[in-house]
């Protein structure tokens, strides 16, 4: 039987993988079928329609990216982050006096930077609030469409398995893109209207930069939810799951951070402090920049401050002889460029865990 | 060769296996181009299984699979590409009209424009749903969604359709036009369609060939009467019969006639049990001693009679005997009444 088989697939012709094997389609809505006919290459004629990879993830991403864009999700997001943008960029306005009188330059970049009358600064509403955007848009990806059924339809059609789940991370990512980039520059443009001020290029640039990596910063969240979505059955779970990550990273970390510094490097009295505020120091940095809220908030104040000229600690002896003045963009660029890839990674470390846990995964919804 | 493509589906030594249960057991299946085929199995007895390893949604542990001559698990695109899977309880997105969820999938198989909105407009009309098209599928009946579900298997023009427990859940109305639309599919259009369920009385209405599927093995497999033929072969006959007037006299003369194993009471009707054929000696026999037969019905003729008996010779194989299953099965049937 396994020889007639080869048999078979050698006469008709058919190479694996090709789209050559593509078969026949019965033709125009009434499609009458000639049956038995078609065993051959020649009573097969060419098919319109050759089934590519990027054509079903194409379908995907824009089916993805509609039912993000229509939801009441989105607008909720929209509503909270437009909020937040607002009250800070109001913050910012009304202690913008006090910064100006700190310090006279780089003023456009302290719209985004200060806040004022107890409002935190755009910065730090992100870096806070961000992760919801993502979370928000991930949580439910994949276990949704397992439990609605959806899913079983979508692994039956001739699109590769992965371009699913790529699909979906691209949708969010862009989604989190417009977002990002809507208010970023919505904020400068009404901060150019209210006050006066006008952007140079290197703030300009520095913004745009900042952007990207807060769309980076974001889509970390994303994917990680994403993952969640894929580990957990019921979406409720993945909910809870991602935003406790989210809370811990957020408030948690820097305890945790400080007390295993402490319980290695202790510092309790000053002979031990002596000798081990460096380390203790160092080392709850170091820890703290595990966390992707941590790297994100250092990277951007380094960004959006031409001030700041180290990222860790700077003795006094290397100070000797520094003059004091601003970072150009490229040494900003050059200082924050590990959290970028930091970042980066966790991003894609996220994604690949949850592409490899989908790949896995059995179709069956029980 | 042309005779080996008449196979458009075959399966050889298909085994998968889960830890230490095996689903499916050394499967070997061909169907044929254009015909419905059953695939018949109590639940658990690795019907979906079997479909989602056709699909190249499962690897199998052993064996291969192939449709239309490309390999199940090495080529799944294209085999996806002729293949419409209806899978049980399909789902849509719900916040999208019924429209909306084909044309995503017409998208999904590369098509587009003109062509994909007159396909998608036809399928609508053909399974009778041009007026709940624009209607958010959130707000659709089971039986809808399965006549959606049909138009959205047949987007992609597949030459081979396979129905996962399509009749599950749905009135009678909706059955008979779903039963019809499944015929109309074979006939009409060519196509071929697996149908697995554990519904006898539904499917039997259309398919030509049926499989029996018990615990992972394909226990029998072919048409309804070649089914039939095998049971008795290695069986007795059992004959319904009912007489006017009903007395005990002849219960004594029935049962010394040769060639009757044994005879039941059963209210007003004799169960009565046999080597062989009986009927017309017994309709002559009872003519002659003027007796009207009011009713007569040889078991066996339909799918539950053939299920019943397929399951009990797998539970004997098992060593539990035969008055046991039927025991067995006689009280699942009552809890299902009254359920």
């Amino acid at each position: 039987m396994n020889q007639k088989q080869e048999e078979n697939l050698a006469g008709s012709g058919r190479l694996p993988g090709t789209d050559e094997a593509y078969p026949a389609a019965k033709g125009a809505p009434g499609y009458p079928v000639s049956k038995g006919a078609s065993g051959t290459d020649e009573a097969r004629p060419a098919h319109g329609r050759h089934i590519k990879g990027s054509t079903g993830r194409n379908a995907l991403v824009r089916k993805e990216l509609a039912d993000h864009l229509r939801s009441k999700r989105f607008l909720i997001l929209l509503v909270l982050i437009g909020a937040t943008s607002f009250a800070s960029l109001y913050g910012a306005i009304s202690g913008l006096a006090d910064a100006i009188a700190a310090d006279s330059n780089f003023i456009f970049l302290k719209l985004y930077t200060t806040g004022g009358s107890s409002i935190p600064s755009f910065m730090s509403f992100i870096a806070l609030l961000g992760p919801i955007i993502g979370l928000a848009l991930g949580f439910d990806a994949v276990n949704s469409e397992r439990a609605s059924g959806t899913l079983n339809r979508l692994v039956s059609q001739p699109i590769y398995r992965d371009s699913i789940i790529v699909g979906k991370f691209l949708a969010g990512t862009a989604v989190i893109a417009i977002v990002i980039f809507t208010m970023g520059i919505a904020l400068g443009a009404i901060g150019m209207a209210v006050t006066g001020l006008v952007p140079e290029t290197e703030e300009v640039l520095r913004i745009l930069i900042f952007l990207i990596f807060t769309v980076v910063y974001i889509a970390f969240w994303l994917a990680l939810s994403i993952l969640f979505s894929v580990v957990c059955r019921h979406s409720a779970t993945s909910a809870l799951a991602s935003i406790s990550v989210w809370i811990f990273f957020a408030i948690f970390m820097s305890l945790v951070a400080s007390i295993i510094a402490n319980a290695v490097y202790p510092v309790n009295d000053q002979y031990r402090a002596m000798f081990n505020s460096l380390n203790n120091y160092t080392l709850n940095q170091n820890l703290n920049r595990i966390s992707p809220y941590y790297l994100y908030s250092e990277a951007i104040s380094t960004i959006m401050n031409p001030t700041v000229r180290s990222v860790n600690v700077v003795t006094m002896d290397q100070l000797v002889g520094a003059i004091s003045g601003y970072l150009s963009l490229g040494q900003s660029l050059l200082l924050v460029w590990p959290h970028l890839t930091g970042l980066a990674a966790l991003m894609l470390v996220a994604f690949g865990g949850s592409y490899i846990g989908f790949m896995r995964q059995e179709v069956r919804s029980n | 060769m042309a005779e080996k493509m008449e196979h458009i589906i075959q399966t050889s030594h298909l085994t998968k296996r889960y830890g230490s249960k095996l689903a499916v057991n050394d499967l070997n299946l061909s169907i044929r181009r254009g015909e419905v085929f059953g695939l018949l199995g109590p639940n658990g007895a690795g019907k979906t299984t079997t479909i989602l390893m056709l699909l190249g949604l499962t690897e199998p542990t052993a064996g291969t699979a192939t449709i239309d001559g490309c390999d199940c698990t090495r080529n799944p695109l294209e085999v996806k590409s002729v293949v419409g899977y209806l899978p049980d309880n399909v789902g849509f997105y719900t916040d999208m009209t019924g429209r909306q969820n084909l044309r995503f999938t017409g998208r999904l198989n590369g098509m587009g424009g003109r062509e994909l909105e007159e396909r998608i407009d036809a399928l609508l009309e053909r399974v009778g749903m041009t007026e709940a098209a624009d209607r958010r599928t959130g707000t659709y009946s089971k039986g809808m969604r399965q006549r959606l579900g049909i138009a959205d298997v047949l987007i992609k023009d597949p030459e081979v359709i396979i129905m996962d427990e399509p009749t599950l859940g749905i009135d009678p109305e909706g059955m008979r036009e779903l039963l019809n639309i499944i015929r109309d599919l074979s006939v009409k259009d060519g196509r071929t369609v697996l149908i697995s369920s554990h519904q006898l009385q539904q499917i039997q209405q259309v398919c030509d060939r049926v499989g029996i599927y018990v615990e992972g093995s394909l226990i029998a497999c072919g048409t309804l009467p070649e089914l039939e033929k095998q049971i008795q072969k290695n069986g007795t006959y059992l004959l319904e019969v009912d007489v006017e007037p009903c007395d005990d006299q002849i219960l004594g003369m029935l049962a010394s006639q040769p060639g009757i194993l044994g005879i039941q009471k059963e209210g007003r009707r004799f169960m009565i049990t046999s080597k062989t054929d009986i009927r017309p000696q017994l309709t002559k026999f009872l003519g002659e001693h003027d007796y009207t037969v009011m009713h007569l019905h040889q078991r066996g003729g339909d799918l539950d009679e053939i299920y019943r008996r397929y399951f009990e010779k797998a539970g004997q194989n098992d060593g539990s005997n035969e008055s046991e299953a039927r025991r067995k099965f006689g009280r699942k049937r009552k809890a299902a009444g009254n359920g």
